[in-house]
């Protein structure tokens, strides 16, 4: 017997977990976005490739734990190609230029993906076994707990790097002021490389995560970096805060109208959120609560 | 001078003998494509190459003309001159509505509104089924007639578009060499001095966004037309980045570019098409995207202001076809 | 009065750029704003042109206050500048510089742009005629199917001023015309600025060459740090000796 609040439970937790993937994307998003002054408009193509080599690894039969490893370390790789060959060598160029280059890779690396693992979906098994657990009625996929976890692990991570870390001080002077970054010996180039292969990462993590639960397909990038780009717009660009809750106001309101109203206004739902936010409050909706940037 | 109206010249002789020499109707329709993709890829031009502004979002006009025609004809039965005023007043209207807030943004937010437009439009067509059919489409839209002319074969099609590009691409060297077209290219070359010299820039601007919206509207109106059957697919977000993809190939900013670009990439489309599976086994002609992203972040590098300037005859000829 | 700025304030990041700076310029007059590199008076340029707002303080053109107007407008009312760093059209011509800044002497939009209307194309040869005038009143007429670009510095300070002469302004707002010039090209350039005076146009000069300001100016005010320090005719400021402490210096040559 399910009743409206239980599944007005059930929809938020649901909410919360692809909610929870926005983030994750738009974080990666945000930070890049700061660093290099770059939109990345592949990267959900990190989360896609993410996904297809973490089934395929485990397809060959590979440990859990080890395919998370590698394919995190081999987006991250990729990650960092894809800026030594293709963002570096425009570095300079208008910001017009750069995102029709980050355009340009997104198709190409879709086309890669394609290319090696077909149109065919893959399959990642859940992490835990177990059935979901019921909390107020509701039943909690233990995926989306794993999904949360990954979250707060990689907020807590970015914030430890930007506020612990030398590097991470130094990757926010570089955001500040490049020219001064430049005078104290930090070299913007590098951290250019550094934001895209964390993004790799990042992006590859979330991907692995979602991996059981949407199954792992060469063209799931592409509406989930849209997603992305929302939950970034809608925490105003510049800062983590604001694109984590970003993420979890866009999971909630897609869920919500997908299961309330019809699913088919599933994607829709972001984008009018986002021409919305763009043409009605273009500093983002969150900027002001959220407070402080990366 | 001369040098140009000589090419001009040619051009046109091609133009009209080019279909007697073909005789293959596949040589046919692929001239015909290239003819409406070319007519985007002006406006598209104007609006990167002048404006200083980019969209994602055109296959979205070119769709909403050539589903305004679709719907229009068929359920409506209007003729072909009403239905194709709809065809570029619909897109023309939404993209004032979209431009007036979003021009005033930055470019990075301009890109990201186009796009999000674009494929809200795509998502549009796919699950308003009651009106365009979802994505099966729509079927039997008649031939295209105007004052007693039915354009009812390929080769009269054909003469149709390509007129239509010749009008246009008067009409567009017109413009530029009028006030417009100076105040357009003086807010490329200083958006701040064009300001202060009493340049009204984001009119100016939104005007651009407008006309090339109601361009690729006409496109897809005509297209509508041609193909008397359509549905969502030609008019998703991949179809936006080949028009960007078109109008960067050829070079922005130049009499040819649009033509030139909007040729190599359909011409290279369809030698992809053959030659991947010979390539690659088994793989389809979907794998072309690849080679267009990279073609894309290749020239966005290497040269930015399109192939249109090395492919040129010389400097001197070029310069003088932008003014 | 044509201008009057009252207590115009601009900040940044907590910084004065300009802090409460006062002045006003009459019917024809060369009012010339000088001070050291950093004084402000780019940004009081930029305040009046609409390019920066204020954080305090009023500017009055002809008895209408331009705060909050956009540039364009600004420039419709009857405010012309040029640049510091010149921003000229580059890849455009001479001519197509000053016909661009004739825009608003046009009327022709878009779709008679487009279809070449009767109407656009006489309009446009009015405009190119008076192009061509102002073109040969700095001595550019000979050059005016060059690209803007290929002029030697010099003769671009030139076209800028001819291209902001085009938009029929009442008060021209001049950045440092003269940096660049050789004597003789700055002499010309003083006797071209006497000459619009002469025409009813009022000026605003920021200008590094003390020759040229002294010559054309009929008033001065002393900008440094933001701040105005002195103010008065050219004669009143050359004896002022708190004005050769802080900006002339020392080995400065005051004409």
């Amino acid at each position: 017997m399910v009743d409206l609040s239980s599944q007005l439970l059930q929809l938020l937790f649901s909410g919360l977990t692809l909610g929870s993937i926005y983030a994750l994307i738009a974080l990666a998003l945000v930070t890049t976005f700061n660093i290099t002054g770059v939109l990345n408009l592949a990267q959900g193509e990190f989360v896609a490739l993410g996904a297809l080599l973490a089934a395929s690894l485990f397809a060959a039969g590979l440990p859990l734990p080890l395919v998370f490893i590698l394919t995190v370390a081999g987006v991250a790789i990729l990650g960092g190609l894809v800026e030594r060959s293709a963002i570096y060598p425009a570095r300079g160029a208008s910001s017009m230029t750069l995102i029709i280059i980050t355009i340009g890779l997104s198709i190409s690396l879709r086309g890669l993906a394609l290319l090696v693992w077909g149109t065919d979906p893959l399959l990642l098994p859940a992490f835990s076994s177990g059935g979901p657990i019921l909390i107020g009625g509701a039943a909690i996929n233990p995926q989306s707990l794993w999904i949360f976890g990954l979250t707060a692990v990689t907020l807590a991570m970015l914030f430890a790097f930007f506020e612990l870390t030398y590097l991470g001080k130094a990757v926010r002077a570089c955001e500040i002021n490049r020219t001064a970054a430049r005078l104290v010996g930090i070299n913007p180039g590098a951290m250019s490389l550094l934001a895209f292969a964390g993004s790799g990462a990042i992006g590859a993590a979330a991907g692995i995560f979602i991996a059981p639960l949407t199954l792992a397909t060469y063209d799931m990038g592409f509406m989930l970096g849209v997603k992305g780009f929302v939950a970034a717009v809608i925490g105003g660009m510049n800062n983590v805060g604001g694109a984590v809750l970003g993420g979890f106001i866009l999971g909630v309101l897609e869920i919500y109208s997908a299961g309330l109203v019809s699913s088919g206004l599933k994607d829709a739902v972001a984008l009018l959120v986002l021409l919305a936010v763009l043409l009605i409050r273009p500093e983002g909706l969150v900027g002001v609560i959220a407070g402080r940037k990366v | 001078m001369d040098k140009n109206i000589v090419f001009r010249a040619a051009a046109i002789i091609i133009f009209l003998v080019l279909p007697l020499l073909v005789k293959s109707n596949y040589l046919l329709g692929i001239l015909i494509i290239i003819g409406l993709y070319t007519i985007i890829v002006i406006g598209l031009g104007i609006l990167m190459g002048y404006a200083g502004q980019v969209s994602f979002g055109h296959a979205a006009f070119f769709g909403l003309g050539a589903y305004s025609v679709a719907v229009l004809s068929t359920a409506y039965r209007w003729p072909t001159f009403a239905a194709l005023l709809a065809a570029v007043v619909v897109p023309g209207l939404l993209a004032a509505l979209i431009g007036r807030p979003t021009l005033k943004l930055k470019e990075l937010y301009l890109v990201l509104a186009t796009l999000a437009f674009g494929i809200l439009v795509h998502i549009f067509f796919n699950e308003a089924r009651e009106i365009t059919g979802g994505p099966s489409g729509l079927t039997g839209i008649p031939y295209l007639s105007l004052g007693g002319l039915v354009f009812d074969r390929d080769i009269k099609f054909y003469y149709l578009v390509w007129s239509t590009v010749l009008l246009i691409s008067l009409g567009v060297n017109n413009l530029i060499h009028s006030r417009v077209g100076r105040a357009l290219r003086a807010i490329r070359e200083s958006e701040h001095a064009a300001e202060t010299s009493g340049i009204d820039t984001a009119s100016l601007k939104l005007q651009a966004f407008v006309f090339s919206a109601v361009l690729a509207g006409l496109a897809g109106g005509l297209y509508a037309y041609y193909v008397t059957f359509i549905s969502p697919s030609p008019f998703g977000f991949h179809t936006s980045v080949l028009f960007v993809l078109m109008a960067v190939v050829g070079g922005l900013g130049t009499f040819w570019g649009p033509l030139l670009g909007t040729g190599l990439v359909v011409a290279l489309g369809e030698i992809l098409r053959w030659a991947v599976p010979l390539a690659i086994p088994g793989a389809g002609g979907e794998y072309q995207i690849i080679f267009f992203g990279v073609i894309l972040v290749v020239i966005m590098i290497v040269k930015p202001e399109g192939l249109g300037s090395i492919i040129k005859f010389s400097k001197k000829s070029v310069e003088k076809g932008v003014r | 009065m044509i201008l009057e700025a009252t207590g115009l304030s601009k900040y940044f990041g907590g910084v004065a750029a300009v802090s409460d700076v006062s002045f006003s310029v009459g019917e024809g007059e060369i009012f010339a704003l000088i001070g050291p590199n950093g004084a402000g008076k780019t940004t009081v340029f930029n305040l009046i042109t609409g390019l920066m707002s204020p954080d305090k303080g009023s500017v009055v053109f002809k008895g209408r206050s331009l705060i909050g107007m956009q540039p364009h407008r600004i420039a419709a009312a009857g405010v012309a500048r040029t640049f510091q760093n010149l921003q000229l059209f580059g890849r455009m011509t001479v001519l197509e510089n000053v016909m661009a800044g004739a825009y608003l002497r046009g009327k022709s939009g878009f779709l008679q742009s487009l279809a070449r209307w009767p109407g656009s194309i006489s309009e446009e040869k009015r405009i190119r005629q008076e192009s061509l005038d102002l073109l040969s009143d700095v001595g550019l007429d000979s050059e005016a199917d060059l690209p803007a670009a290929a002029l030697p510095f010099g003769r671009q300070r030139l076209l800028e001023i001819a291209r902001s002469m085009a938009s029929g302004p009442r008060l021209m707002l001049l950045d440092e015309p003269a940096a660049g010039l050789n004597t003789a090209e700055a002499k010309e350039l003083a006797g071209y600025l006497k000459r619009l005076r002469e025409q009813g146009i009022s000026m605003v000069l920021v200008e590094h060459d003390m020759e040229t300001v002294m010559d054309v100016a009929d008033r001065i005010l002393v900008l440094n740090f933001g701040i105005q320090i002195a103010g008065g005719t050219p004669h009143e400021i050359q004896a002022s000796p708190e004005v050769i402490k802080a900006y002339l210096g020392e080995d400065e040559q005051v004409a």
